[in-house]
């Protein structure tokens, strides 16, 4: 029953969703009231059966219901019962269906909270629909999660055991929220376009979406990163994968449209860029969606794929960039006038950080794509790794870093530059104490390490400076406060990336019982491997006692799981931190005669790279709450 | 299709590589020695990995290549010796960094030239919109 629920959901959705973007559109012609309450009736009902349908995949994956093919394909009865649900978007078909929710749920919001007018969420709730019905009919044609599988199988195949990991459960769904999330702002965009009114409505019509994505954003591929070191076992955190840069490009790119729709929402500038930069973030991430599902990649995301699903990716990929630029091309040059401004005022910062950031996604969509343009055009095969990226990457940050502190003290239209400057005199200083501390104290040298902390107090002190400054005028608001909190998020990361690259200390040695590895000023006593059975894997466990200056620290065990119903090895590592350091201790092979090979790191400072994710993320969420809260406050006494 | 052979062709290449190679130290004893392979894998990418390179990988093929690096670096050979060795086996494809030649201008080059381009619009944009500039 729960497949056949299912499937007929997914048809009323797509019934429904048709039924929004046709009226949706037609109702942004000015007297359309009908079809505009169609539209919004339409886009809660196609929520109501998408949710219908991803709640019946879900309860197949929850009881091992394996007459669906999908979930026989991915559940495995022993499998702990919040991996049988991440298992629901732990493959091609239901990761399609959580795309679809999310946008879904997206529509939703946009219909209920009815921002920047009747004509303009109309059409928006319209291009919404366009999108939501090219996915669902790519879901019933080439991806249906709903299939049956006669005889049914008595044990599922299992998921794939580098998922069965906490942080990776709730990967897939934040990346979506942000990724998918995108496409709120380009239905804006789009919708400001067709109703010819691109002044400033779209983008604060638009802001609290835009924010949701960059947040769920951010906090995704902060999850992502912290994922990938500590399970693969190598203390790397971020490897400029394909998969990971399809979701760096929209963050990019949310992050610049973030700030020039500043702009375009107070006065008006920028607003031609602006909808371009809306147009493009939703662009990337069906580019990643197109990355990530088509099987051109090789990956852990990639799952089982197949080239006809790519292609069709590619067509709607096409259409939607195709059809927005072309609506674009067409509308753009009727939208007149820009801002004036001084050349030293925030809008200059504003268009700066936008360039910075722009710059940055070329480098990582040409690095990301490149590779796969040559090897179509001339069969040549090469890798572009980690030192491109640092090559091109890392300037235009530090350059951005640079820049930062001048942005929130710049005042529109004429800023004062020698103002903000003497402002920022204590930064300043900041930047130069903990630049010249380091080259003092810490070992080895290194006067990359000074820079990069000289940059990061210069930003996180700028912050501060904002934060005391603001509040002293009592003029903290929301805005001011997500800027203090995202720029100083962005300080506190690269303390960890630069600790945890630069300083960080290694050790690896194949280990009898009873030997010693030292690691920076860690004793670890390997102490034999014991064998331990989880619910779905045995493992090795290793048991090895660290020591600090021969203070006992305690035990750690880090483990090598077999899960066998998938016929995979996967490492557990061990961290142990401080909040300001991380000993980081993986089991690797088997050597004989109970020898095993023991990695051991010291990644100082590496928590930082993680807590300044999540404080750039609590930044956007305290403008969002903030804008909210406004707004309910607002409404209230109007009632 | 003609992918697929290469590839099936990849991964024999990949095998014969390890047979080859399985034999060799885990670790140099000489630090100065083991601090170069170490430097050197680095530069090589893991050839059946995600973007990883030979320094951070658990795959067998990451494995015997640092003990084959390791081998050559005891046995004297240089550091161009052994990355050319490992180029002509495995192909351009093992660089981690892609090298500066006529196929790969546009990579290295060309988000300069939008860099550039960018600068220069901004500039336009800029003066143009001075204060009664207009």
């Amino acid at each position: 029953m729960t497949g056949e629920i299912g499937q007929v959901a997914l048809c009323f959705a797509l019934a429904l969703v048709s039924v929004q973007a046709g009226a949706g559109l037609f109702g942004a012609r000015a007297g359309a009231e009908g079809a505009r309450a169609v539209a919004s009736g339409a886009a809660l009902g196609f929520f109501a059966f998408v949710a219908l349908a991803f709640g019946a995949l879900t309860y197949g994956f929850v009881t091992a219901d394996f007459s669906i093919l999908d979930v026989a394909q991915n559940s495995h009865t022993l499998k702990p019962l919040i991996y049988k649900i991440s298992g629901v978007w732990g493959n091609h078909e239901g990761s399609m269906l959580l795309w679809i929710f999310v946008l879904s749920l997206y529509s939703a919001l946009m219909t209920l909270a009815a921002r920047g007018g009747a004509r303009l969420t109309s059409a928006a709730l319209g291009v919404q629909g366009l999108v939501g019905a090219a996915f669902v009919l790519f879901i019933l044609f080439t991806s249906d999660p709903f299939k049956r599988v006669d005889p049914m199988p008595l044990e599922g195949a299992g998921l794939n055991p580098l998922l069965q990991d906490p942080g990776l459960a709730m990967h897939p769904p934040m990346l979506y929220l942000g990724y998918v999330g995108l496409s709120a702002s380009f239905a804006y965009a789009a919708a400001a376009l067709i109703t010819g009114d691109a002044e400033r409505q779209w983008a604060r019509a638009a802001r609290p979406f835009m924010l949701a994505a960059w947040i769920a954003l951010t906090l995704g591929i902060t999850l992502g990163s912290w994922w990938a070191y500590y399970v693969l076992g190598w203390g790397g955190f971020w490897f400029w994968d394909p998969v990971e840069n399809a979701a760096l490009m929209p963050w990019l790119v949310a992050t610049a449209l973030l700030h020039s729709s500043l702009a375009t929402e107070r006065t008006g500038a920028f607003r031609l860029w602006s909808l371009l930069l809306a147009i493009a973030g939703f662009s990337l991430s069906l580019i990643g969606t197109f990355l990530v599902r088509s099987g051109v990649l090789a990956s852990v995301h990639a799952f089982a794929n197949d080239p006809e699903r790519g292609a069709v990716i590619l067509i709607m990929l096409g259409a939607a960039i195709g059809g927005a630029l072309a609506l674009f091309a067409w509308r753009a040059p009727k939208l007149e006038g820009g801002a004036e401004f001084e050349p030293a005022s925030r809008e200059t910062m504003l268009l700066l950080n936008n360039l910075l950031l722009c710059f940055a996604v070329t480098v990582v969509l040409f690095g990301t794509l490149y590779p796969l343009a040559l090897r179509a055009l001339t069969g040549e095969m090469i890798s572009v790794g980690a030192p491109y990226f640092a090559m091109l990457f890392a300037p235009a940050f530090v350059a951005l870093l640079v820049l930062v502190p001048f942005g929130p003290r710049l005042s529109w239209r004429n800023g004062n530059l020698p103002d903000a400057w003497r402002g920022l005199l204590p930064a300043l200083g900041a930047a130069g104490v903990a630049g010249i501390a380091v080259l003092a104290i810490a070992r080895p040298v290194s006067l990359a390490a000074a820079g990069a902390f000289s940059l990061a107090f210069w930003v996180i002190g700028a912050s501060a400076i904002d934060f005391w400054r603001k509040r002293q005028a009592r003029m903290l608001n929301g805005q001011s406060l997500a800027s203090v909190l995202a720029h100083a998020g962005l300080g506190i990361t690269l303390l960890g990336i630069t600790g945890a690259t630069l300083w960080r200390s290694e050790a690896v040695d194949v280990l009898s019982p009873g030997q010693t590895l030292s690691v920076a000023d860690y004793s670890l006593r390997f102490d034999g491997v014991e064998p331990a059975q989880g619910p779905n894997y045995q493992a090795s466990r290793a048991i090895i006692e660290i020591r600090k200056s021969d203070r006992l620290l305690g035990v750690v065990t880090p483990e090598k799981r077999i899960y066998p119903a998938e016929g995979q090895e996967v490492s557990n590592t061990s961290i142990r931190t401080n909040g300001f350091s991380d000993l980081y201790v993986a089991l690797g092979d088997e050597r004989g005669g109970g020898r095993w090979s023991v990695r051991a790191f010291v990644n100082p400072l590496a928590p930082f790279i993680w807590l300044g994710g999540a404080v750039m993320a609590l930044g956007g969420f305290v403008r969002l709450w903030r804008g909210v809260a406004v707004r309910v406050v607002r409404l209230a006494p109007a009632e | 299709m003609k992918h697929r052979s290469a590839l099936i062709g990849l991964i024999a290449l990949l095998a014969a590589g390890s047979a080859l190679a399985a034999t060799g130290p885990e670790k140099l004893s000489d630090p100065r020695l083991e601090a170069r392979a170490t430097a050197l894998q680095r530069q090589f990418r893991c050839l059946v990995c995600k973007g990883e390179s030979l320094d951070e990988s658990n795959a067998q093929l990451a494995d015997d290549l640092r003990r084959l690096i390791r081998t050559r670096v005891a046995a004297g050979q240089s550091d161009t010796q052994i990355t050319d060795y490992l180029v002509s086996r495995y192909g351009k494809v093992i660089l981690m960094k892609p090298p500066l030649e006529a196929g790969t201008y546009a990579l290295w080059f060309g988000p300069l030239v939008v860099l550039a381009i960018g600068g220069i619009v901004i500039v336009l944009v800029i003066r143009r919109s001075r204060v009664g500039a207009a």
